[in-house]
């Protein structure tokens, strides 16, 4: 699995601050969990915590703060780092990744689809940072998304099949970051269905006004 | 005597950090509460205010350094950067309605690292003074913005807003620092 498509600075110097919303962390995490590259780049993020945590104080701990922390030492529980995966776990490849997993609830092939017509399905999931709507996403295969730009930010993380948009191809662990201005259309490629993670901050606008009029009923 | 450098700093701070996981060593463990518990209680305070809050929370952070010592893998990072992720998830937990959802290296569905550290302490020790020093050595405007993004737990758009500049400024500002500061290291992990 090669990843082409990752996910920006931004986004991942919010996530490793600790300041990034729970929807978009989702997205985040995913990826991450799928792009050891990635998580080089988030080892280089947290390390800007860590060195800033250094300049934060320049006092030493006073002994009334020590010896009210003593008391409640116990014994440390004996656990160790896990002994790193050498060999990648081939059962396992395209199946959904924690934290995704969790969040909804099962793997692709348990989860409770819920159609929206023309062969797509979807699946809501909650967080709770009222910012972000996030959902799975099935995309028939060969047929598009439906036409839309965006009220804000869209991520789109591919987590089985791929969509060609713009002429760029999306596979597995590949992220799309759509900022306002992109209309664009996702149409997934013929082999197989298209799974991804959906996160956006506002409802998307379809350009369709027949899209549009039935999108209350869609809730998409 | 030579000045003392981020990096010698830091690989006392690991060595001491072995010596809690090793053996409970409790001298080991005075020395790095010492020196980070007033540096996590500022970071605390900043949005618990100078009270018992922030004194509880910094607490719980250096109990759970205490606790899971063995734990710490040098390849990821400083000391000091494990002590952060750990406040930072307890800060997460205390001041926000939501969860922050994050990968775990034991699922099945992980796909596990691809190159293998060579010299991690020496890496990580050179890293930290690296990065040390590019941090230092930040625009003023690049390093405000870190500064905000990892203290003040506020969101890109919110830090547009305080600060009066367009979003996609705070964008291309952070993505400047970080080109910078992931240069200055000169480690890999470039993905574009």
């Amino acid at each position: 699995m090669t990843i082409r498509h990752h996910i920006g600075d931004d986004l991942l110097i919010s996530y490793a601050a600790g300041s990034l919303a729970e929807g978009w962390s989702l997205a985040v995490a995913t990826h991450l969990a799928l792009c050891p590259a990635c998580r080089r780049r988030l080892t280089v993020a947290e390390g800007i915590g860590g060195d800033l945590l250094e300049t934060m104080s320049d006092d030493v701990a006073s002994d009334k703060s020590w010896f009210s922390l003593l008391g409640r030492l116990g014994d440390p529980t004996k656990s160790s780092a896990p002994a790193a995966r050498s060999v990648a776990s081939v059962d396992h490849v395209g199946g959904l990744p924690e934290p995704l997993r969790s969040y909804a609830g099962g793997d692709i092939d348990t989860l409770n689809w819920k159609s929206l017509g023309r062969g797509a399905y979807h699946i809501p999931i909650r967080t709770g940072d009222g910012e972000t709507m996030v959902r799975l996403l099935r995309i028939p295969a060969g047929k598009p998304v439906p036409e839309h730009s965006h009220g804000g930010r869209e991520l789109t993380l591919v987590l089985s099949g791929s969509f060609v948009d713009s002429q760029s191809t999306f596979a597995r662990g590949d992220i799309e970051d759509a900022d306002p201005s992109l209309t664009h259309q996702p149409v997934a490629t013929p082999d197989a269905d298209c799974i991804c993670l959906a996160v956006t901050d506002a409802p998307l606008k379809f350009r369709s006004w027949i899209v549009r009029a039935i999108q209350p009923f869609l809730g998409i | 005597m030579r000045r003392q450098t981020q990096g010698d700093k830091g690989s006392d701070m690991a060595r001491l950090l072995g010596a809690v996981a090793a053996t409970q060593d409790i001298e080991a463990f005075e020395a790095l509460f010492r020196h980070f518990a007033p540096r996590v209680k500022a970071y605390m305070a900043r949005l618990a205010g100078d009270g018992q809050q922030a004194e509880e929370l910094m607490q719980e952070t250096m109990i759970t350094v205490w606790n899971r010592a063995g734990t710490y893998d040098a390849s990821r990072g400083a000391v000091s950067t494990w002590v952060f992720t750990i406040a930072r998830n307890l800060r997460i937990d205390a001041f926000r309605r939501e969860n922050r959802p994050a990968f775990d290296p034991n699922d099945p569905a992980f796909v596990p690292d691809d190159i293998a550290p060579a010299d991690v302490e020496h890496d990580a020790r050179q890293a930290s003074e690296q990065l040390h020093r590019a941090i230092a050595a930040l625009p003023e405007e690049q390093a405000a913005l870190l500064r905000l993004s990892f203290f003040e737990d506020q969101s890109h758009s919110a830090i547009a807003t305080r600060l009066n500049i367009p979003l996609g400024t705070v964008k291309s500002r952070m993505r400047l620092a970080f080109d910078k500061l992931r240069a200055a290291i000169g480690r890999s992990g470039d993905v574009s």
